[in-house]
């Protein structure tokens, strides 16, 4: 199940509501992702205010949707759970979840990874700082597409 | 009609999030649609060809949701998406 959404979620629930669908299981891996404190270029806290993140309503969940049937076509996952906030968002608060159940730990959590490391290359989301004074656009790191490449090797 | 929509950085810069075009007859391919817009727009010539160096020089290009090269060929009624690399999660 898959959900673009402005509201927070709740682990709690999310982790019972998993549980439920998750049939035989013997792991769930949940991967929570929040809003980290942005510094500047010279490494001081740059008063950054808040995170805005757009997205491209229909892309968005069709990327969503082929990143979790990549997913399931890998590993034997009996159930998995996204859901990726958008639109004004602060220090600390919950930013993405990702959830995987199987029998097993091991592809529950490879499977949360690949998610996540997906997610953050191929899902149209887009993240722009606030800070008093002005706003930027957050780069895309090489670090993100370096990560998919172990994915592809193996 | 071509239905193109522009995202993030890419929206800003050229001021506008959204537009319908008739897909003029000699444009077949994406990099023909970015030549029209630009000889159309000449403010669009540094969002879309810049300098290699530049920092925000990437754009990426969907047509009707899925990435594509600059090579993919067009049909009316495709939905193109403008946009920079993403930087969610």
């Amino acid at each position: 199940m898959i959900s673009i959404q402005n509201e927070d979620f709740s682990l709690g629930d999310e982790y019972a509501a998993i549980r439920t669908r998750a049939g035989d299981a013997g792991a769930i891996v949940t991967f929570t992702g929040l809003v980290r404190e942005i510094y500047g270029d010279d490494n001081t806290a740059a008063a950054v205010q808040s995170l805005t993140l757009e997205h491209y309503p229909g892309m968005t969940e069709k990327c969503l949707k082929d990143i979790q049937l990549k997913a399931e076509d890998r590993w034997p996952l009996l159930a998995t759970r996204i859901i990726h906030r958008v639109g004004e968002l602060y220090s600390h608060d919950q930013i993405v979840l990702v959830a995987t159940v199987s029998a097993h730990r091991h592809a529950a959590f490879e499977s949360a990874e690949f998610i996540m490391d997906y997610l953050k290359s191929e899902a149209p989301f887009w993240k722009k700082q606030k800070s008093k004074n002005e706003s930027s656009w957050i780069e895309s790191r090489d670090t993100d597409k370096e990560a998919l490449d172990r994915w592809q090797k193996s | 009609m071509l239905n193109i929509q522009y995202f993030a950085s890419i929206r800003e810069a050229l001021n506008r999030s959204e537009e319908e075009l008739e897909l003029p007859r000699d444009v077949k391919s994406v990099q023909a649609l970015i030549d029209y817009l630009v000889s159309a727009n000449p403010h669009f010539e540094a969002v879309f060809i810049g300098d290699g160096d530049r920092k925000a020089g990437k754009v990426l290009v969907a047509v009707n949701q899925t990435i594509v090269d600059r090579k993919h060929l067009l049909s009316q009624n495709d939905e193109v998406a403008f946009f920079p690399p993403m930087t969610g999660g």
